[in-house]
């Protein structure tokens, strides 16, 4: 392809907007890193994983059940999220009559806009008392997974819809032609192209259920520790930010920031792992 | 997406095991409309009683629980509008990078798009810490619909990026190619053919990047803040709609009616945005067929 | 892309401006920030918006963000006045505090318990985990739901030094941040007991929300008990500055101290303080 100095131009406008994009990061981790050293300072980074419990005023940091706490939620809502989402695009691409497709794209676009806190709050009158009813005390890992599902669930939806709009249809007609059954055809053909969305949207979504807060931290229970059963209550690292950063002072204050640096590290880990799963598997 | 829907019209071998994959199709879509009618009949049972013309322009009176949502909305407005207006092109750019220009394993595209996948799992609280330091304090914009716009904006950008890169990648390669053929800049074939093309993708992005903003209280509260006086400029703090909700249902006793009302209207506004930014897209996939 | 190309200069001069601005603005116009607890925010920009009726000059910002928040808002004096819903510490002496209203902290459980009175000690047992069961101290057969509140805050703080116990020995089964989300968590579980202010109770009970407050040392739970002394379990809802008040803040601290603000004060459900 010829290069010409439009070309050029653009390119280095883009390169702009993408070193402008990409850099955004840096900046946050520096700020986290600038925020957590007097903790990590002071208390040490052991500490962290080895005091006996979460307790700052009596000099205590143990940030293990919370790690543990934001890896279950995020696990459980992406495990019920993701085939849901994906059913729900297959859904609006080939079962659905285009009237239906269209509104339940719209219903996909509210959910994704509705305040977190409203989700809280549905799920701590609707939801926490009806589980609350099942096995007390309610507000629950169960009550936080079964939100954050809802909540992420757009997301997935709406990039797997995208991208499984846009495998050419040509495949389809030819799955046809050749007697596959529907199914199969979106099983073995239309997924397989559309692998790339898929991965993406599973991506975003593992980060909104990480990064969530407000609805967490309303439905969760908050207590600190591992849980032993989907229905006792949990803590985020996210909902432990937002409980105690309006209250805290020095080390306590230092040490929610390293809750947001090993939150961060965690998604790094996780994006990682999730490109050595992939390795040229998914945008082959 | 439009294509795909005539699919239906294709007859497909009708065998028995295609039975159960509907079932479990539309189970699926039937949960996930039920839940959100649940959630949304929810909003509208409590809220749609108090919502009025007043409500919607004037000024809150008595911590929210009387009066209107005039200012806020405004504030709502003026944020979202900075958030995008400074989000939509540098993700454009940025996604047009990343699948036109940039090699799938290049290490700069890598970076910027490991990095990106970071930033969506910051959680909002942590942009709104960050944002106050960087904007309201080095850059010295105080507690502003600017802080608050740009901090949206930082938020927003991953999803954005993502989402309309995925866009631009399934529009085919015959367009590129055809279009090289005939001998088009690439600046011209990535505005008058890609862009079109990959309109879904980007207004995918949109609806789930002007949601999640639009949704947003953590970040906002350290940044634009929660004077729901009538902002008069950009560096006025203003209180976002979401936050006045959030202010009504968790700290203001007997702000649960009016707390309603707001989500009514910001879900509301949703609804609009959502059906122009479908029409804009929509309107970009018929450009593409007259052009080729 | 035009745009994106366009904006970046204008961004950098509306930033640059910015800058001026805002440090001329403090001089010129008479503009107050305030920052700090979530619970005071409501009372004082209800407050500050009477103070700007009366002042057309004057411009009040007030913002949410925490009691410490207030705190060290005002020492790195990104605010003129801070706003603390909490007794200020030891190591925060040279900070000034102005009680500007009283809040009370009271007990509840939900309306279908037919328990209606806890001593001091079943309290303590209660959320130091002794008791779990209503039976122990009267009521129904049924485990206790405790409710507490978040590492630090104000209303925690308060609890554990009434109660003389320490924040570690907590057992709860919830953890709160906001009153209004602990009514709503009791209200929701007919086994649970929970801690809240006076205000938020007496309002949501009266609305008919299913809580019940209970009374502390046999005194009810009431912004009545409070005001005349009565109640034991109370707190000073403060404004904070750095150094003694001059000028605007001065004048404003007056202002939210003065008899012409009591009525804001009790339509936040919060109680005067005594004279």
């Amino acid at each position: 392809m010829s290069q010409r100095p439009s070309d050029a131009l653009l390119i280095w406008t883009l390169r702009t907007c993408a070193v402008t994009a990409g850099v955004i990061v840096v900046f946050i981790a520096l700020f986290l890193v600038q925020e957590s050293l007097p903790a990590l300072r002071s208390v040490g980074l052991l500490r962290f994983f080895t005091d006996s419990s979460w307790h700052p005023a009596e000099n205590l940091y143990n940030l293990t059940p919370m790690l543990l706490g934001t890896l279950f939620a995020m696990v459980g809502s992406v495990l019920i999220a993701t085939p849901l989402g994906i059913l729900s695009a297959i859904f609006v691409n080939y079962y659905a009559p285009p009237k239906i497709a269209q509104s339940y794209r719209g219903v996909l676009g509210l959910l994704a806009g509705i305040p977190s806190v409203v989700y809280g709050f549905w799920g701590l009158v609707v939801l926490v008392p009806l589980i609350g009813e099942l096995e007390p005390p309610g507000p629950s890992l169960l009550a936080g997974i079964l939100i954050l599902s809802i909540m992420i669930l757009p997301t997935i939806a709406l990039v797997a819809d995208s991208s499984i709009g846009s495998v050419p249809k040509e495949y389809m007609t030819s799955a046809a032609s050749l007697g596959l059954s529907r199914w199969t055809a979106i099983r073995r053909i239309i997924l397989p192209s559309a692998k790339s969305g898929l991965f993406t949207g599973t991506i975003l979504e593992t980060g909104r259920a990480i990064g969530e807060t407000m609805a967490v931290l309303m439905v969760c229970g908050n207590v600190v520790q591992i849980p032993k059963s989907l229905f006792e209550p949990v803590r985020t690292l996210t909902a432990n930010i937002a409980l105690e950063m309006a209250y805290a002072l020095g080390d306590h204050r230092s040490a929610l920031f390293v809750s947001g640096l090993l939150l961060m590290l965690i998604i790094v880990c996780l994006i990682l792992a999730a490109e050595w799963i992939s390795r040229g598997r998914i945008y082959a | 997406m439009r294509e795909a829907l005539k699919l239906k019209g294709i007859r497909m071998r009708n065998s028995k095991r295609e039975r159960w994959p509907k079932v479990v199709v539309w189970s699926a879509a039937i949960l996930i409309s039920t839940v959100f009618f649940l959630i949304l009949s929810s909003i509208v049972w409590h809220g749609i009683g108090q919502i009025s013309w007043e409500f919607i322009t004037a000024a809150p009176e008595n911590a929210g629980r009387a009066g209107g949502i005039g200012p806020i909305l405004v504030s709502t407005g003026l944020i979202l509008g900075v958030a995008i207006a400074v989000a939509l092109p540098i993700g454009l750019g940025t996604a047009i990078l990343l699948s036109e220009f940039t090699p799938r394993e290049s290490i700069f595209g890598t970076m910027v798009r490991r990095s990106l996948d970071i930033l969506a799992g910051v959680p909002s609280i942590v942009f709104g810490l960050f944002g106050f330091v960087l904007f309201s304090n080095i850059l010295g914009l105080g507690f502003s619909i600017l802080s608050g716009g740009l901090t949206l904006a930082c938020m927003v950008l991953p999803i954005l990026i993502r989402s309309t890169e995925e866009g631009f990648r399934s529009a085919t390669e015959e367009y590129r190619i055809s279009a090289a053929s005939v001998g088009l800049s690439k600046t011209t074939t990535i505005f008058r053919i890609l862009l079109p093309a990959a309109a879904p993708g980007l207004s995918v992005g949109l609806i789930l990047g002007v949601g999640r903003a639009i949704a947003e209280t953590a970040a906002l509260l350290y940044t634009s803040g929660y004077v729901d006086r009538m902002p008069t400029s950009l560096l006025d703090s203003g209180r976002a709609l979401s936050i006045h909700i959030f202010d009504l249902s968790m700290n203001v006793a007997g702000g649960n009616e009016k707390a309603y009302a707001s989500a009514l209207v910001l879900v509301s506004i949703l609804v609009v945005i959502n059906i122009v930014s479908f029409y804009i897209s929509n309107n970009w996939l018929r450009r593409r067929i007259t052009i080729i | 892309m035009i745009l994106a190309i366009g904006l970046i200069p204008v961004l950098t001069t509306a930033l640059a401006h910015a800058d001026s601005n805002a440090e001329n603005a403090q001089e010129l116009n008479g503009k107050l920030v305030i920052t700090g607890s979530s619970t005071v925010a409501p009372l004082v920009s209800e407050i500050a918006k009477r103070f700007e009726a009366q002042h057309s000059d004057v411009r009040i910002d007030v913002q949410m963000g925490g009691s410490s928040r207030g705190i060290s808002d005002v020492k790195q004096k990104i605010s003129d006045i801070g706003m603390v819903s909490r007794a200020l510490k030891e190591n925060e002496k040279n900070i000034m505090a102005f009680p500007i209203a009283l809040d009370g902290i009271t007990m509840i459980v939900h309306k279908s318990n037919p328990i209606d009175e806890l001593k001091n000690k079943e309290i303590v047992d209660i959320y130091t985990g002794k008791i779990t069961n209503w039976s122990e101290v009267g009521g129904n057969d049924a485990p206790i739901t405790v409710v507490s509140k978040a590492e630090g805050r104000g209303t925690l703080d308060l609890f554990i030094k009434y109660f003389q116990i320490k924040s570690s020995d907590i057992k709860p089964h919830v953890i709160i941040g906001d009153n209004e989300q602990g009514v709503k968590t009791v209200s929701g579980n007919k086994n649970s007991i929970g801690f809240v202010s006076v205000g938020t109770a007496e309002y949501d009970a009266g609305i008919g929300i299913p809580i019940k407050p209970l009374p502390l040392n046999g005194v009810a739970a009431s912004t009545e008990n409070i005001r005349n002394g009565n109640f034991p379990l109370s707190r000073k809802l403060n404004l904070v500055t750095n150094a003694k008040p001059d000028g605007l803040a001065e004048i404003f601290i007056e202002f939210a101290n003065s008899k012409e603000v009591a009525d804001i004060i009790e339509e936040q459900y919060f109680v005067t303080t005594p004279e």
